[in-house]
């Protein structure tokens, strides 16, 4: 899923400066399971703002709040056509692709992130959630016994570990795990280390083009295989 | 064919020395033209740093000039850190047009460790692939397969390091690196030559030369700050207590001593081909450090 974190409150003071009425839109997927910007962050940061507000003296702001099950579909957004009517301004807690859909679907109403978006990771435990796919289009794992070197190396080199490796650790960071000593592990344990002293060639970064477009080829009429 | 006076050498059984400076965080060269001058005659070549830990310098490449202009013989350092290619490529064209032909290929330390943290990283190839690359364009085409009009010719080298706690994909990566082109092996630094020793009986069956790294340390508190903070670096207790026992304000001399101590035994048992020497920006006392372990002048 799509992690992000709320962005530091004077930052989000600063953007919602020149609208009065502004309405805080969270959504009900990712951004609810990584506390970044689900109903309840959305409540929340509704009650910092305006109590920031009053403190500061200069009340100019009012707030509404509104929680989309999907903010990067069209048809939620399209629940959100009643409650827009008289605002200034979207202060969307979606993800980055949260604030283009409803920058897309409502073009006459300036949208603000709410939150910066960071990767896809997975939850490792509760409240911590580790990057594991940089959706790069050219997928490895096969051949890196299911860890991407990609995310998990700082460097995302392609093959073997860095000479800066120590205690299994990254150099970037004492705490992560360096990717290239897990794969090997990984790879031995599986008895595949044949893949490991494989050569791979540089990447091909014409497989991540952008902006990207997949196009299902499912027939919504007759079935059939997607790709 | 040989194309440098450097890969002349390694074909030879001569134990080989080689240092290597840090270019200048500036315009000021005075310092690295003397250091040129002080080591060039002492040494076989003389590497180059690429924006070593990640801080930004004067490029390798400037540094390599200045060694050719000064009669010594260069090892330019490329990292892959900065890079992309493009411009590893075209800066290889430029060195070679100027008889820069020893090249050392490394991946490069993390953008993370050095003064320019928030600069985007590239590492658009690893060391591997580089070496691969290089090989690659003295077949005649750039990466991308279009002819080249001059063809190049290297003596590529790369680094190894033996004294890493998890060593089995080190070896695995050496023997990739060995397969895609290097001839030579700058190792990191050495603290403990019975990792050496072990790591020759793995590599002696390659037909590559490898050069020990000494690193010269002038304090306890350079060791423990070095095994703290610079990648792949590990300096054993033993050296950090024969430090700590120096005599006060003797402590880059006990330096001295234990890295010509180093090289003298690596000469004396054979245990490898030859050594690197990196004093880290006290460049000046190499030639002590040869004499120290009397290998100066006299074999070359």
């Amino acid at each position: 899923m799509i992690i992000a974190q709320p962005k530091p409150l004077e930052e989000t003071r600063r953007m919602i400066t020149p609208y009065q009425r502004v309405l805080i839109v969270g959504c009900g997927t990712c951004m609810t399971v990584c506390d970044a910007g689900g109903e309840h962050e959305v409540s929340y940061l509704r009650n910092a703002l305006q109590v920031a507000q009053a403190r500061s003296g200069n009340g100019t702001h009012t707030f509404s709040e509104y929680t989309l099950k999907r903010q990067c579909d069209s048809e939620f957004l399209n629940l959100l056509a009643d409650k827009v009517g008289d605002v200034d301004a979207i202060l969307s807690l979606g993800c980055g692709i949260g604030v283009q859909a409803i920058a897309e679907h409502f073009p006459d109403i300036p949208v603000l992130p709410g939150v910066n978006t960071s990767f896809m990771g997975m939850a490792k435990e509760w409240g911590v959630w580790d990057e594991r796919c940089a959706a790069c289009g050219d997928c490895r794992l096969e051949e890196t016994a299911g860890i991407c070197p990609i995310t998990r190396c700082t460097k995302g080199i392609l093959n073997g570990p860095c000479a800066g490796t120590k205690n299994g650790k990254c150099e970037a960071n004492k705490d992560a795990d360096c990717a290239w000593v897990l794969i090997y592990k990984r790879l031995e344990r599986l008895g595949q280390l044949d893949k490991m002293r494989r050569y791979y060639p540089p990447r091909n970064f014409r497989t991540i083009p952008r902006p990207k477009r997949l196009v299902s080829k499912v027939n919504i009429n007759t079935g059939g295989d997607n790709g | 064919m040989v194309n440098s006076l450097f890969e002349e050498k390694l074909g030879s059984n001569e134990f080989l020395v080689t240092t290597e400076i840090g270019p200048p965080k500036g315009v000021d060269i005075s310092e690295m033209v003397h250091h040129i001058d002080l080591l060039k005659e002492k040494v076989d070549a003389i590497n180059v740093t690429d924006h070593q830990s990640s801080m930004m310098r004067f490029p390798s490449v400037g540094g390599c000039f200045l060694i050719k202009e000064r009669g010594g013989e260069p090892i330019l350092q490329m990292t892959c850190r900065d890079r992309n290619r493009l411009a590893l490529q075209a800066d290889l064209l430029l060195a070679y047009s100027r008889g820069i032909t020893n090249v050392l290929c490394l991946t490069g330390d993390c953008v993370d460790v050095g003064d320019h943290k928030e600069a985007k990283p590239v590492f658009d190839l690893d060391s591997v692939q580089l070496l691969k690359m290089i090989r690659t364009m003295e077949s005649g085409t750039d990466v991308a397969g279009n002819a080249l009009k001059g063809v190049p010719k290297f003596c590529l080298g790369a680094s190894v390091h033996p004294e890493a706690d998890f060593i089995d994909p080190q070896l695995v990566k050496f023997e990739k690196k060995v397969t895609a082109g290097a001839q030579f092996f700058q190792t990191q630094g050495i603290f403990d030559l019975v990792s050496l020793r072990r790591f020759m009986q793995f590599a002696s069956p390659f037909n590559v030369k490898i050069l020990a790294g000494i690193i010269v340390l002038a304090s306890a508190r350079m060791a423990r700050y070095m095994n703290d903070n610079v990648p792949g670096i590990i300096v054993s207790q033993a050296i950090i207590d024969e430090l700590t026992n120096a005599e006060k304000g003797k402590g880059l001399q006990k330096g001295i001593e234990i890295a010509a101590r180093f090289v003298k035994t690596i000469k004396e048992e054979k245990l490898c081909h030859g050594v690197h020497i990196m004093a880290v920006g006290s460049e000046r006392i190499v030639p002590d450090i040869l004499e120290a372990a009397q290998v100066s002048g006299a074999h070359r």
